[in-house]
């Protein structure tokens, strides 16, 4: 997986890392995450999901963005830009909601919603990890430009 | 319509496979919260008082409140509703996951089924698209194995609620099963679902919920958050589940044991929280909202067995099917509750037929005769299986077991009766009340008989002295009001009891997303108001004065706990007739258990005091009136 170059000067990004195995499937991060970005409470606004594997295996499977930047890089109006968390926030008044980003997305996790007249991309509030009280979403910075892979795995 | 509220309520006509959709009646909820309260409301207005809980003029009822949804802590329950067949009285379960929210946010609050159906179907919910489906396919398969199939019909993320073989049937403990092991067990309302011909229900939604004050609720919510993931007892809890009650419950001397012969249990180190742990657990698992992930996720492991996933054992089933039956494995008590599951039978009541049906074993009452050449043997995970099977399909005496330990009894006789362990139909959960007065009495006065969630006291119990009856009516009375509030909301009651989440914070959170603006008085006066509604419908139904009703089985009262730490101790018959006595005086009822006039128009019940006097069942006026505050606040220890 390519790594999208840092910005100049920034030595380190603010990540989440997935410990899959604590997920428990409440979905209290998918609460909040839609709940601090949107009026109204609706975890199908959220900028990240669990996947539920009942009843075999029997697991819960989160996935968070991990700032690969292919929704970038798939942007045919170039909305979608890299802020100096490391972010990548989506450009409310250049985005047409073409779902590019969407299908470009490795792990599902950029998202649209009939109510919202634009992508849904994780902006890296972190209020998901705080309240996620299992340690399967954590806050992490790493070193910018390291290899990403590790954090990709759903 | 005030913030909270999805919006919309659906009446389901089973006969004529129509829906109407009709904008939820605010005040109803206003006056009854949701939950409980609305489904009581509901019943007691529309079921004649003769209906048959499994004909065409029972309701079946599924709801939420206000709450669901919204970021309360653990909001997920969703409730359902309708004369229960086992109690034959107002009958409710619910259960936690992710369907009641799912029903929010795809638009809905209330859902009424009316009459019955003339073939399977099942209710699908994708917002807007609301329809009744043909369950033929579906019709038959057990419960678990029904949403497994509906999830790869319909999609992953349609939450799902399923009925199996024995709601089909009409065993009268039938419940309903969501989210691979969450279940809506008591009152049998998986058999009215069955008696309907609904076979399943499947929501999915994708609305926005709004509140009266998101960034006041965002606030105060992620602050009690925040302030419980640091709470001494959330490490157990996360960790075990409620699994961690069987070793403290036994070391108190509250255990039932092989059919609450006994409240210390030997082998309870085989199958307490630890065993589950290591031997079963698959994952962690939470309700919707939910920090605490208490639920367990497991597989059971018996050579010669498939292996079976499944959630729990929990507490009351790892007692009722473990220690009740006598089991020696961890393995087999899980399995024994997959069965149960599967087959779609309330895994506390399946535990405690099951375990009467032993003892009638033991005692010659029925025989390997009776039961197509088995053995039904303590700790015997074969024998249980086979039986199990005989009950779910009603094969044989199976029939008899069907109708929980009471039908039974009757059909068994020869004094089978003293060892039914059940109250009103319903049998106990698991905790033997006989070192536990108010335990005992909270079980004997409880509106769908013998289950501990309206009012649990095993702790003021031991706080207040385990031998003694006095002023423990009072107590009850109090947590039958603030415990079954949690039920009318919605929401998991183990925060309040367990992570000191109060019920002041509660009612806040209620305000904030409601706009309504209640006191914490006046949410424990709707509580009341819900309990005397369902007691004068029991009364209207059963057609007697109410004291008939409230006793247990003569085992509670003549039989002393035999072996333990509790050995010797028993509850007397006297202190039985004393605790009823102060519970209906703190009830303000008169002493034959009737409602009075004053007590229940000063709840704004004035209608059923009028069809309890047109029947003869209106309590007698209490001399000097009746007290301004029924029961006596009191602040539960932990648990």
């Amino acid at each position: 997986m390519s790594a999208v170059p840092s910005p100049p000067g920034q030595d380190s990004y603010q990540r989440i890392k997935v410990n899959r195995d604590q997920c428990t499937g409440c979905r209290l991060c998918l609460q909040v995450c839609g709940m601090m970005h949107f009026e109204g409470i609706n975890p199908k606004k959220a900028a990240l999901r669990v996947e539920a594997r009942f009843p075999d295996p029997g697991k819960y499977r989160p996935y968070v963005c991990t700032q690969c930047g292919k929704c970038a890089e798939a942007c045919p109006v170039g909305a979608i830009s890299r802020d100096d968390k490391g972010a990548y926030i989506v450009d409310k008044a250049a985005c047409d909601n073409c779902g590019a980003c969407v299908a470009a997305c490795p792990f599902g996790v950029v998202f649209q919603h009939p109510d919202v007249p634009r992508v849904i991309i994780c902006d890296f509030c972190m209020l998901c990890t705080e309240m996620c009280n299992t340690g399967a979403i954590v806050p992490w910075k790493k070193s910018a430009g390291a290899e990403e892979r590790e954090v990709a795995r759903g | 319509m005030a913030r909270g509220f999805a919006g919309t309520t659906l009446r389901v006509d089973l006969p004529r496979g129509t829906i109407r959709r009709l904008p939820t009646d605010e005040a109803l909820f206003r006056r009854w919260h949701g939950g409980r309260g609305v489904v009581a409301k509901i019943c007691y207005d529309e079921v004649p008082r003769g209906a048959d809980p499994l004909g065409p003029e029972n309701v079946f009822i599924m709801t939420v409140s206000p709450m669901s949804g919204c970021l309360i802590p653990a909001g997920s329950k969703v409730e359902f509703g309708s004369v229960s067949p086992l109690t034959n009285g107002q009958g409710d379960s619910n259960m936690g996951g992710h369907l009641g929210p799912a029903l929010k946010f795809a638009g809905y609050d209330l859902v009424i089924f009316t009459g019955i159906s003339p073939k399977p179907v099942y209710l699908f919910i994708d917002d807007d698209v609301v329809e009744l489906r043909d369950a033929s396919s579906y019709w038959g398969m057990r419960s678990l194995d029904c949403e497994k199939r509906l999830k790869e019909d319909l999609g992953e993320d349609f939450e799902i609620a399923t009925i199996g073989p024995a709601g089909e049937n009409g065993v009268l403990f039938s419940c309903i099963t969501h989210d691979f092991g969450r279940q809506a067990g008591r009152t049998g309302q998986g058999a009215v679902m069955g008696s309907k011909k609904l076979k399943a229900i499947a929501v999915r939604g994708s609305r926005s919920l709004h509140v009266h004050d998101q960034a006041g609720l965002t606030a105060y919510v992620t602050g009690i958050i925040k302030r419980t993931q640091k709470h001494p007892n959330m490490e157990p809890w996360q960790k075990y589940g409620t699994a961690f009650f069987i070793r403290w419950s036994n070391d108190n001397g509250v255990m039932p044991t092989r059919n609450f012969q006994t409240t210390y249990y030997e082998d309870a180190d085989k199958i307490d929280g630890d065993q589950l742990i290591e031997k079963c657990l698959i994952t962690h698992k939470a309700c919707f909202g939910c920090w605490m992930n208490c639920g367990k996720y497991t597989k059971a492991v018996i050579p010669g067995k498939p292996e079976v996933h499944l959630e729990g054992p929990e507490y009351e089933t790892g007692s009722l099917c473990g220690s009740n039956l006598g089991m020696k494995d961890i393995n087999h008590v899980a399995y024994i509750n997959w069965m149960l599951d599967n087959l779609g039978m309330d895994s506390m009541s399946g535990g405690g037929v099951t375990a009467f049906a032993m003892e009638c074993f033991e005692r010659g009452l029925i025989t390997e005769k009776d039961l197509e050449g088995r053995s039904l043997q303590w700790g015997s995970v074969d024998d249980v299986e086979h039986f199990l099977d005989m009950v779910a399909l009603r094969r044989g005496i199976g029939d008899w077991f069907a109708g929980g330990t009471k039908r039974a009894a009757e059909k068994i006789g020869r004094g089978s009766e003293k060892f039914a362990m059940q109250v009103k139909g319903q049998e106990m959960s698991g905790y033997d009340g006989r070192w536990a007065p108010g335990m005992l009495l909270s079980y004997m006065t409880a509106d769908i008989g013998a289950h501990h969630n309206r009012s649990w006291t095993i702790t003021v119990d031991m706080a207040e002295g385990r031998e003694s009856v006095d002023g423990r009516a009072k107590i009850v009375v109090y947590l039958q009001h603030i415990r079954p509030l949690m039920d009318t909301w919605c929401i998991c009651r183990l925060f309040w009891g367990e992570l000191d989440i109060t019920p002041e914070e509660i009612v806040e959170s209620l305000n904030l997303i409601t706009g309504w603006g209640v006191s914490p008085e006046e949410c424990l006066r709707t509580s009341e108001m819900i309990w005397n509604l369902n007691r004068c419908h029991y009364l209207e139904r059963n057609k007697a004065d109410g004291r008939t009703f409230d006793y247990p089985p003569a085992r509670s009262w003549e039989d002393k706990i035999p072996t333990g730490p509790g050995k010797g101790k028993g509850v007397s018959r006297k202190q039985v007739e004393q605790m009823l006595d102060e519970y209906y005086a703190a009830r303000a009822w008169d002493a034959k258990g009737n409602p009075t006039r004053a007590v229940l128009e000063d709840l704004g019940l004035k209608d059923a005091a009028d069809n309890l006097e047109r029947i003869g069942l209106l309590g007698v006026p209490i001399p000097g009136g009746i007290p301004a505050v029924r029961g006596e606040k009191y602040k539960p220890k932990a648990f």
